[in-house]
């Protein structure tokens, strides 16, 4: 039993590693298909070796401390920021159940009944990951953007749980398992719930710091925010933590809004054939959202703060809380909770 | 004020109506616009194996050109370095001896020539000045050196081999001297 978690856990490692990997080239890719460029194209056959030249690259780097920074906390900034983008992957569940060698194995590392909350909690840890790399460099842009980041994420953490409690008032439950099966077939949430899922989706794009609000990173006003003096495999981490994340969160908004490992016609399938077409459903729809988070970057200008500031509290939250009471309240008509 | 091209703009700061103010048709819009470039066809020359044809007035490294018979038309007059707007131009005549008639077309030649590639400005003017039809801008680029030194071509750069010719055919159909 906890060797066949093991082995899952592993598998899921790897596959998040790879995913981020490729999705630092897709970046690339995409950000020329929109821009009516090639891209790299120069390793290997389309590029495809890419991803291994930027790492090669980023590990030959002379891996470089500043004098004045907390050496500590900076050796620590990118570590925290990779542990919890991999911490996440950990509870979702990825297809229905496996039979291997007489043994039914979950598709999910470990399914909590609070699982939506850990990734709220593991979310909000992410934060720290940037705050203390900003805090440690001793940079004065490197505290900007570690400061509009915590607060940045601070703002958006609101509505986004509440879009979250929405779905969960409708399903009854805060396990993502029974989150996905409340969505059988194409009765996902995204057809009752669009207002709360573009709200999630803008809240994820600013948890994720993605363009537009890509607040705490600011090429041309912060010369690179929090991670302004890293350099080597501590910006690495930094950069593919972003990636892994993107990746994770792709997954939960599918799970959430678009039924995870469900699809259309899945009645017709069953057993094992059913686990690895529900998989390769959930795969396609987290493709799909990297592709989106992405396209989303390369069309949008970058926020003010300001104007960041008044869509978090203003709007957004708003906006998720009405939600929220309507969905509140046709739940009670629809449970007869006012005929008595 | 009267407009003069009639494409001003009569900027207003009136308050953004509720539609605007949600920001997602805009949003879509831009997105719309963005995944229509997806499926454009991309101007991008992949360099290395194919290589773009330079225009016939396209203005690179020079050649002192011999005739027919491969000797060097340069007869040293100096009317290029006269000409030279950069200075980059220096030489140093010499006169042709008995038995050498076979490499130089004139009595008088240049036994020294250089050009500083860091100064010239590739103005084509030495090209223009130039009575013997000796020196050309050609069409190929000036490499880069680590030394400054190696930026000064003399004769042994300049001048084409008997064996390959640079080709200036293109050239000829330019400027001035097709008309003469």
């Amino acid at each position: 039993m906890i060797l066949e978690k093991l082995i899952l856990a592993t598998i899921i490692f790897g596959i998040s590693l790879f995913i981020a990997m490729y999705a630092t080239y897709l970046e690339r890719k995409v950000a020329a298909w929109l821009q009516d460029r090639v891209g790299p194209d120069r390793a290997g056959p389309y590029g495809l070796l890419q991803p291994l030249a930027d790492g090669a690259k980023m590990f030959l780097k002379e891996d470089f401390i500043p004098t004045n920074a907390d050496k500590w906390l900076f050796i620590m900034g990118p570590g925290i920021a990779m542990f919890t983008a991999l911490m996440t992957s950990a509870i979702i569940p990825w297809g229905t159940d496996l039979v291997l060698f007489g043994r039914t194995i979950a598709l999910q590392v470990a399914d909590f009944n609070i699982g939506i909350l850990y990734i709220m909690g593991v979310l909000s840890i992410g934060v720290y990951g940037i705050m203390i790399g900003g805090w440690a460099s001793n940079n004065k842009y490197s505290l900007f953007g570690a400061i509009r980041a915590s607060s940045q994420m601070i703002s958006y953490e609101l509505a986004m749980g509440i879009t979250v409690i929405t779905i969960v008032m409708m399903t009854g439950s805060l396990s993502l398992r029974d989150i996905t099966n409340a969505q059988h077939g194409m009765n996902w949430n995204v057809f009752y719930q669009p207002l709360a899922f573009i709200v999630f989706l803008i809240c994820s794009l600013a948890e994720l710091n993605r363009a537009p609000f890509d607040m705490a990173e600011c090429e041309s006003e912060l010369i690179g925010g929090y991670h302004t003096e890293y350099g080597s495999m501590k910006l690495g981490f930094y950069l593919f933590a972003e990636y892994i994340s993107m990746f994770i969160s792709s997954a939960i908004i599918s799970i959430l809004f678009f039924g995870g490992y469900n699809f259309p016609g899945m009645d017709a399938f069953s057993g094992n054939v059913l686990a690895i077409l529900g998989v390769a459903a959930l795969f396609m729809k987290i493709v799909f959202f990297i592709f989106v988070i992405m396209w989303i970057r390369w069309t949008l200008p970058r926020f003010r703060y300001d104007q960041l500031m008044h869509l978090g509290w203003k709007s957004l939250i708003p906006i998720s809380l009405i939600n929220m009471l309507i969905t509140g309240l046709v739940i009670a008509f629809k449970n007869g909770w006012f005929n008595s | 004020m009267q407009s003069l091209s009639n494409k001003s703009k009569v900027v207003s700061d009136k308050p953004m109506t509720f539609m605007e103010r949600l920001y997602l048709p805009a949003v879509f819009g831009g997105m719309w616009i963005t995944f229509k470039h997806l499926f454009k066809k991309h101007n991008t020359i992949k360099f290395p194996e194919k290589q773009r044809i330079f225009a016939p007035v396209y203005r690179g490294q020079h050649v002192l050109k011999r005739d027919e018979k491969g000797r060097e038309n340069c007869t040293a007059c100096g009317l290029c370095a006269v000409a030279c707007p950069a200075e980059a131009i220096t030489m140093t005549s010499a006169e042709r001896k008995k038995g050498e008639e076979h490499l130089y077309r004139e009595e008088k030649y240049a036994s020294m020539y250089e050009i500083n590639m860091l100064r010239c400005i590739f103005c084509g003017l030495c090209e223009e000045a130039c009575p013997k039809e000796a020196i050309f801008l050609t069409d190929r680029l000036v490499p880069t050196e680590f030394e400054r030194k190696d930026f000064i071509y003399g004769k042994d750069k300049l001048v084409e081999s008997k064996e390959n010719p640079i080709d200036i055919s293109l050239r000829q159909h330019t400027g001035k001297r097709t008309e003469k």
